[in-house]
């Protein structure tokens, strides 16, 4: 019999998060902080007006980019949020999770060896989604001392004349990092000097704690180059919901728009009528839930200032990347140790890029509960390993 | 009211056992900052108590509450409020709302059984003078009270390890 499979497809390394996941799962009674999701119910406003809606029977497909009311308030919700105008009817794709966008953009943008600039450590889907849409995946490994911020010194040393996409990820999954305007705006320049394309993924954009979130695309001459993925698993707690969205320059978003009618069709028409809601009508829900987590943030960090555990304060997300280089060992035996002494599950860095190695993910969407019997362990555990030295 | 008294607050409100330093890392501001506002704000009675918040019905001891719509006749110079005084001073009543809508004051209550809560209504509430008229309902169970759902929590649905 013939091999069923795709080399390309076999070839893609599975995503280093599922090893890990097996282990915990297996393991009983341990304190994860491994949840890349809320700790929150979706708001209920949010889950009466999916209730509602399955009620009045509004079961049926949606238009293909999505219901043109969801498309009108998501592009009023941008106006607001990032001060970037799009049109509802052209520029604006709701998409299954801003994972789908991911997915489209790149293979709708990407001709083979089409080079892709990726910048770890971050979400694990980047790199796949480039290698599937023929693209060849760029990473850029960021560095600790700048923060994880991308700096044009990095973009010059991989760039190169194939290079056509950037992917954007902040505020950023894993290290919580963020890229304020005064840090967007060089990659900005650097980004139209080499006529390159962005694919900003801002999914995290309602969790920033210093400063508004800002836009790449919000720079001048950004817009025409520049897809900005976001989406409301993360700001309004709807993880489970699937439901995200992109906007960019027409004839990008026109070809996304075929793309995802032959392979999706619509998102769930449920979540899209619910998520209106949420546009309209939940800014309070939502700041509340960023207040919760920025008190958590900080009760972590001031924790980790106490074990004498260095991190960098982050400033986006709901994780923190801590440092455990003085320990001499990998972030995988040393989250493996952690998980089998003390019975705390957090991810190792590297489950992010290879540069994430010698550090952490942490997640900060628990209860506060959780968070001091998990860090209460966590500082035996380094109190331990420093005492083995 | 500034913002770090707005946030001590909604925090306090729900955790009244606050441990200072905690809530002062979780604001980001200093602990005495923190533990000065509270002082400012329980001599100006903006804090008017700490209060604990029991499920009764898990204790096994017996008592019954209960909401008594009563209506009165105000009195000219007090209005409601002489009253209302007179129901809140008995200690088994633990709240008195002045409401608008068909009736006047709304009382909230504690007592053992139902006939002791019946007697007081009967024989202390209706007797005041003014009070023109009483109805009497009692609680048969609370789902949710003080912004707290008194059910079980539901158990953590989450993945323990996602991306």
């Amino acid at each position: 019999m013939r091999n069923p499979l795709s080399k390309k497809i076999v070839e893609i390394e599975p995503s280093g998060i599922r090893k890990f996941f097996d282990l915990v799962s297996e393991m009983e009674d341990a304190i994860s902080l491994g949840v890349g999701e809320p700790d929150f119910d979706t708001p209920w406003r949010i889950r009466e007006e999916g209730i509602f809606t399955l009620e009045k029977g509004r079961t049926f497909y949606t238009s293909n980019a999505g219901l043109q009311e969801l498309r009108t308030e998501i592009c009023s919700y941008l106006d607001r949020k990032i001060h970037v105008k799009y049109n509802p009817d052209t520029e604006t794709l709701v998409t299954v999770g801003g994972s789908e966008a991911i997915d489209v953009a790149l293979r709708c943008m990407l001709d083979p060896k089409d080079e892709v600039l990726i910048p770890q450590p971050c979400y694990v889907s980047y790199l796949p989604c480039a290698v599937m849409a023929d693209g060849v995946p760029v990473v850029i490994p960021l560095q600790y001392d700048n923060e994880f911020k991308l700096t044009v010194e990095d973009l010059e040393k991989y760039v190169s004349p194939k290079t056509k996409v950037l992917i954007m990820p902040f505020p950023n999954n894993p290290t919580g990092s963020i890229m304020t305007k005064e840090d967007l705006e060089p990659v900005a320049e650097f980004v139209k000097e080499h006529d390159l394309y962005v694919l900003s993924d801002e999914i995290y954009s309602e969790l920033t704690y210093k400063s508004e979130h800002v836009s790449i695309a919000s720079l001048p001459g950004m817009r025409e180059r520049t897809i900005v993925i976001n989406g409301f698993s993360k700001g309004f707690a709807m993880t489970g919901w699937r439901l995200g969205y992109c906007c960019g320059p027409e004839a990008i978003i026109e070809q996304m728009i075929k793309l995802h009618q032959f392979a999706i069709m619509c998102a769930p028409t449920n979540s899209q009528y619910a998520a209106v809601e949420g546009l309209k009508n939940c800014a309070y829900e939502v700041e509340e839930m960023r207040k919760s987590y920025n008190q958590r943030r900080r009760f972590l960090l001031h924790e980790f200032a106490r074990m004498q555990l260095e991190c960098f304060e982050p400033f986006g997300a709901f994780y923190v990347f801590p440092s455990i280089q003085e320990f001499n060992m990998t972030s995988e035996k040393f989250a493996n140790r952690l998980l089998h002494e003390e019975k705390v599950a957090v991810v190792p860095g590297t489950a992010f890029g290879a540069c994430g190695e010698g550090f952490l993910r942490i997640s900060y969407a628990y209860s506060l509960e959780d968070l001091k019997e998990a860090l209460a362990r966590l500082g035996y555990f380094i109190q331990r390993l420093r005492n083995e030295r | 009211m500034d913002d770090l008294r707005y946030e001590i607050l909604k925090y306090m409100e729900k955790q009244s056992r606050v441990n200072l330093g905690e809530l002062a890392v979780m604001l980001g501001v200093d602990e005495v900052t923190v533990a000065n506002e509270i002082a400012d704000m329980e001599k100006q009675k903006i804090i008017c108590g700490y209060h604990t918040l029991i499920d009764w019905d898990k204790t096994g001891i017996e008592s019954v509450s209960a909401l008594i719509e009563v209506r009165v006749t105000p009195q000219r110079n007090r209005g409601f409020d002489r009253l209302a005084e007179r129901i809140y001073n008995y200690d088994e009543v633990h709240a008195v709302y002045l409401i608008s809508g068909g009736y006047d004051l709304l009382v909230s209550m504690e007592g053992k059984t139902l006939k002791e809560v019946s007697h007081f209504v009967s024989e202390r509430l209706s007797t005041i003078e003014g009070v023109i008229g009483t109805a009497t309902y009692f609680i048969l169970k609370k789902y949710k009270d003080h912004g707290t759902i008194m059910v079980p929590k539901k158990e953590e649905e989450r993945m323990p390890v996602t991306p």
